[in-house]
C-alpha cells in the first residue's frame, strides 16, 4: 500500500472573516486536515492573481481563497472583485494546463468555524484526488534553483 | 528551555523566533522543541540568530525574554509562534516597542488556532507548525517600520434607536457633557420597554422607571432628540462620521405644538394601532403612541388620515390653538459629524402566526406575549382589566406556552432568554389579578441572573402549575367533558410520562426574540456584519461585546442578541463608556495600514480610481497621476492588487511581505521533508 498523497496548499483569508472564522474553529477544536497554511490580507480584494500562481509555481498544489460572503464585505464589496479575479485566474490556469480545481473560492463569516473548517477538508480531499500539481520540478525539471515563471516575473517587475 | 544562538551573519536582517508552548495548549500536540531547533538551524540563512520556547511568551518573562535579546543580540526582526493576532499581537508588538525597535518589525504567527487546537497528527502538526514559523520569518523579513495613525474623535456621537438600551447610552454620553444625536424611527422613544405593565423580577411598573429616563432625555440641553427620523446615510470612518438622517414629515411643527392633545381628541378617524397597542386598542390618525410618549408632539399618519385620502375634514388645524398642523411639512434631511455611532436598534416580535398549529390569528383566545404585556397595562385597551377577547369575561384558567419560535428548529435554534422570566410575571399576574388556575408549558426552565430563580420559587409557592414538554396543539375541537367551548392544549408531559389534554379559557405564547426585518440592511448601511439570523456581530463574543469590526460602531442591547433589560442596559453604558473613553483622548490609534501610489511608477490608467469603495482615490488630470488620499484608505489593498504597474504599494501587506510569506510556508512539505526548501524559487 502506498502512502497517502499529502498535499500542500495554500490557503488565503480575510482579516474580518474567515480568518477569525479560522480562530474560531481553533477555539471551538474542529478538527480538519493539516495540509493547508493560511495567509493573512486585509480583504480578499487583496489578493492579487499573482499570488496564487507563485503558490502553485512554489509548489503548493491548490490553493484556497476565502472572503467575506456576498454583501457581507467589510470594505463595501471588493469581494466582488475577488469573485472576478478568481473566475479569471481558473481560466488563466486552465489555458496553462492546470486543472482549474486547484484554486477554490470559499465565503466564510466570522461566525462560521464549522463551516470553514467543512470547506478546507473537503478541499483537501479534492487535491488528494487530483493529486501532486509538481509545477517547480514538472516545468522545470531540471533547475535547482527555480526561477519564477516568466508570467509571474514580468507582473512582479 | 534552551535556546539556539547563531553567530553574526552579515548585513542580513537579524531575526528572533519565539516559540510559545501555551501551557499545553500548543506543546500537547506540536513539537515545540522541534520547531525551536529547526527554526533555529535550517533558517539560519534566512537571517534567524535566535530561536527559543517558552511555557508563556505572552506572560511578563516570555516578554522579557523578546526584549533582552533585541538589546543584546541586536534583533532587527521578531517571530512570536503563538495564538492569534487578534489576540495578543499588540502585546508583542508592545514588547518590541520598549526594547526599542519598530513594533511593525514583528510578526505573530498562529500555531495554536490554526495547528495545535484543530489538528490531532503531532508530526504533521509539527510540520504545519515549522511551515508556519517559516512563513513568518520570510515575511518579517521584508516588513518595513511603520507608525500608527492617529486620528482625532469629533466629540458628538450618534445613538440609533431610543428603546432602553440607546436611552442609557445617550444619556451616559450626554451627562459626561458630550453632544448625542439620538435618532428613533417611532414617533416616541421608548422602545419595547415603554409597552410592557412591570418588569421581572422585581415587578416594578416598567413605566414608572422608564418614563423618567425618558423625559431626561427630552430635555437633556446635551441631546439632540430626533424621533420619527432614520438614518439615511453614512460616510467616513472613525472619529469622524457624516451622517445623513431623514426626518419624516409629521405634519405638526413642533415649535408651536405644546402637546396639549385637542388634536387627537378632536379626529374623527379611529385606526387600530397595530404597533404599540400589538393591534389590541384604538388610536386616531393625529396621535401619540402613549400618554407619556417623548416628545410630546403627535404625528399625522397619512396612510388613515381623511385630509390625505379626499382633502377634507382639517378638523385638527382648525381646532389647534397654536396653528401647529402643517399639512404641507416635507421630509427634511439632516447632516450631522460625529465621531462614533451606537446601534441599539433592538429586536423583532416572533410572528406567532408562523406556528399554525398554535392557532394564534385562527382561536380568538390565543394571545401573544406583547398582546397579554398590553392587557395587562393600566394605560392599556383594557385599563389592566385581564379579559378575554371578547373584552368583557375574566379567563378561569390560563395557559402559557414557553419557547414559541424558539429553540424549534423550523423557527430559531436559538434561546430568546427573557421568555421563561416574562411567562413567569405573567404568571403572577394572572394569579394576582383574577385568581384564575395558570399553567406554563415549559421545555426547561432558564432563570439565571440574579433573583429570576427566587422569583420562580415564588411563583411555584403560588400555585402556579408547571408541565415540562412542547406543547403539540392548541385546539378548539372538543373531543371529551369539559372541553366545550375551550381551548385544548395538546401536550406530552414529559415528567408524568404522558399524554395530557387540558382545556384552558385563554392561551399566552411566550413570543421568542427576533433580529429587525431590516437589520440586515441596517448592517450594511453602517458597513458592520451580522450572523446568518441578522443579529449583529460583536468584535469579541466575551471581551468586546459592544464593539464591532468597524472602528468607531458598537451596538448594545437586543440588536446583539436577545436580551434583557438590565443586560441592555449595562451594554448601552458600556458602549457610552468606550466612547467617552476616546473622546477624553481625542483621538483614536490606527493601524497605519493604507495604499500609496508611486508616482515614478504610475502610467495614470485610471483602473485603481473605480475599484475604491471609499473614493479615496483621486486622479490629477493635470499630471495625469492617481493619489490615494489616507484620510479615507481603509487598508483593503484591492487596488495594490489590481495596478497593472505595479505602482501601488500597501503597507503591512506589501506585495514582498505576502510572496515572501508564501515562499517560507511551502519550505516544508510533507512528504519531501526538508526537501522543497531548495526547489524555492530565489
Amino acid at each position: 500500500m502506498t502512502e497517502q498523497f499529502e498535499p500542500v496548499m495554500i490557503g488565503f483569508t480575510c482579516n474580518w472573516c474567515s480568518y477569525r472564522a479560522a480562530d474560531m474553529a481553533g477555539t471551538a477544536r474542529i478538527k480538519y486536515p493539516p495540509n493547508v497554511r493560511l495567509i493573512r490580507l486585509m480583504c480578499s480584494g487583496r489578493l492579487d492573481p499573482t499570488f496564487v500562481l507563485k503558490a502553485l509555481s512554489g509548489g503548493a498544489d491548490g490553493v484556497l481563497i476565502t472572503g467575506c460572503h456576498p454583501g457581507e464585505c467589510h470594505y463595501i464589496e471588493q469581494n466582488y472583485i475577488a469573485l472576478r479575479r478568481y473566475l479569471l485566474l481558473r481560466r488563466t490556469i486552465a489555458q496553462m494546463g492546470i486543472e482549474p480545481e486547484r484554486i477554490k473560492l470559499v465565503w466564510a463569516s466570522a461566525a462560521e468555524g464549522v463551516q470553514l473548517a467543512r470547506a478546507i477538508t473537503e478541499f483537501v480531499e479534492e487535491i488528494r484526488t487530483l493529486g501532486p500539481l509538481n509545477w517547480p520540478t514538472q516545468i522545470r525539471p531540471q533547475a535547482k534553483h527555480i526561477e519564477q515563471p516568466a508570467a509571474v516575473e514580468e507582473v512582479l517587475a | 528551555m534552551s535556546a539556539e544562538i547563531k553567530d553574526v551573519n552579515g548585513d542580513k536582517e537579524r531575526v528572533g523566533v519565539y516559540v510559545c508552548h501555551c501551557g499545553t495548549n500548543i506543546s500537547a500536540v506540536v513539537d515545540v522543541e522541534d520547531v525551536k531547533v529547526w527554526a533555529g538551524d535550517e533558517l539560519s540563512d534566512q537571517g534567524v540568530v535566535v530561536s527559543r520556547d517558552y511555557k508563556f511568551m505572552c506572560s511578563s518573562l516570555g516578554q522579557e525574554l523578546i526584549e533582552n535579546d533585541i538589546k543584546e543580540l541586536d534583533l532587527t526582526r521578531v517571530v512570536v509562534a503563538a495564538c492569534s493576532p487578534h489576540l495578543h499581537e499588540q502585546t508583542f508588538r508592545n514588547a518590541c516597542g520598549r526594547a526599542g525597535l519598530n513594533p511593525y518589525l514583528s510578526e505573530l504567527v498562529s500555531i495554536r488556532e490554526q495547528v495545535s487546537w484543530v489538528h490531532t497528527d503531532k508530526k504533521m502538526a509539527t510540520e504545519k507548525a515549522k511551515a508556519v514559523v517559516a512563513g513568518g520569518v520570510q515575511r518579517v523579513i521584508e516588513n518595513e517600520p511603520l507608525e500608527p495613525l492617529h486620528v482625532p474623535i469629533h466629540p458628538s456621537t450618534l445613538v440609533v434607536g431610543g428603546g432602553i438600551a440607546g436611552i442609557q447610552a445617550a444619556l451616559e454620553i450626554a451627562n459626561a457633557g458630550h453632544q448625542v444625536y439620538l435618532v428613533e424611527r417611532e414617533p416616541s422613544i421608548g422602545g419595547h420597554m415603554a409597552q410592557f405593565d412591570k418588569t421581572f423580577p422585581t415587578l416594578d411598573c416598567a413605566a414608572c422607571i422608564l418614563t423618567p429616563r425618558m423625559v431626561e432625555v427630552g430635555e437633556h440641553a446635551n441631546i439632540e432628540l430626533l424621533t420619527y427620523s432614520e438614518v439615511e446615510r453614512v460616510d467616513g470612518y472613525v472619529g469622524n462620521f457624516t451622517v445623513t438622517i431623514r426626518k419624516k414629515p409629521r405634519y405638526v411643527d413642533t415649535e408651536l405644538c405644546t402637546g396639549c392633545g385637542i388634536c387627537w381628541e378632536k379626529c374623527p378617524k379611529k385606526v387600530i394601532d397595530d404597533v404599540f397597542e400589538a393591534g389590541l386598542g384604538y388610536r386616531k390618525s393625529v396621535y401619540t403612541p402613549f400618554p407619556q410618549a417623548v416628545p410630546k408632539y403627535p404625528v399625522i399618519d397619512t396612510e388613515s388620515c381623511i385630509y390625505f385620502h379626499n382633502g377634507k375634514c382639517r378638523a385638527c388645524e382648525k381646532l389647534c390653538p397654536t396653528d401647529a398642523i402643517k399639512f404641507d411639512q416635507e421630509e427634511e434631511f439632516l447632516i450631522v459629524d460625529v465621531g462614533n455611532i451606537i446601534l441599539a436598534t433592538g429586536f423583532d416580535l416572533f410572528d406567532a402566526r408562523r406556528i399554525a398549529q398554535y392557532g394564534y390569528g385562527r382561536l380568538a383566545n390565543v394571545f401573544t406575549s406583547i398582546e397579554f404585556e398590553r392587557l395587562c397595562n393600566a394605560a392599556g385597551p383594557t385599563d389592566g382589566e385581564l379579559v378575554m377577547r371578547d373584552g368583557i369575561t375574566k379567563p378561569k384558567s390560563v395557559g402559557i406556552i414557553h419557547c414559541a419560535g424558539s429553540r424549534d428548529r423550523h423557527y430559531n435554534n436559538y434561546c430568546s432568554v427573557i421568555c421563561c422570566m416574562s411567562s413567569l410575571k405573567f404568571a403572577h399576574l394572572v394569579k394576582e389579578r383574577t385568581g384564575a388556575e395558570v399553567y406554563n408549558f415549559y421545555i426547561d426552565m432558564r432563570t439565571a441572573f440574579k433573583d429570576y430563580d427566587e422569583f420562580y420559587q415564588r411563583v411555584l409557592d403560588e400555585g402556579v402549575l408547571f408541565v415540562r414538554g412542547r406543547v403539540a396543539e392548541v385546539t378548539d375541537a372538543a373531543r371529551l367533558p369539559g372541553e366545550e367551548g375551550k381551548l385544548i392544549v395538546q401536550v406530552e408531559d414529559t415528567l408524568a410520562g404522558k399524554q395530557r389534554r387540558i382545556p384552558l379559557d385563554m392561551v399566552v405564547l411566550a413570543a421568542g426574540l427576533e433580529p429587525r426585518v431590516d437589520a440586515k440592511e441596517v448592517a450594511k448601511k453602517f458597513g458592520i456584519s451580522c450572523s446568518a439570523a441578522g443579529w449583529l456581530t460583536e468584535r469579541h463574543p466575551k471581551l468586546d461585546p459592544v464593539a464591532t469590526m468597524t472602528e468607531g460602531i458598537f451596538i448594545a442591547g437586543a440588536v446583539q442578541g436577545p436580551k434583557d433589560i438590565p443586560a441592555s442596559v449595562s451594554q448601552g453604558a458600556a458602549a457610552a463608556a468606550r466612547i467617552l473613553g476616546r473622546i477624553n483622548r481625542g483621538e483614536i490609534e490606527l493601524e497605519p495600514f493604507r495604499a500609496t501610489v508611486n508616482e515614478q511608477q504610475c502610467s495614470g490608467c485610471r483602473i485603481c480610481n473605480n475599484l475604491c469603495p471609499f473614493n479615496a482615490i483621486l486622479f490629477h488630470e493635470d499630471s495625469m497621476l492617481s493619489e490615494i488620499n489616507h484620510a479615507l484608505c481603509q487598508g483593503c489593498g484591492t487596488c495594490v492588487a489590481a495596478c497593472p504597474a505595479g505602482a501601488i504599494s500597501g503597507t503591512g501587506f506589501s506585495n514582498e511581505q505576502v510572496l515572501a510569506q508564501i515562499e517560507g510556508l511551502l519550505m516544508y512539505s510533507f512528504s519531501s521533508g526538508a526537501d522543497l526548501l531548495e526547489m524555492v524559487p530565489a
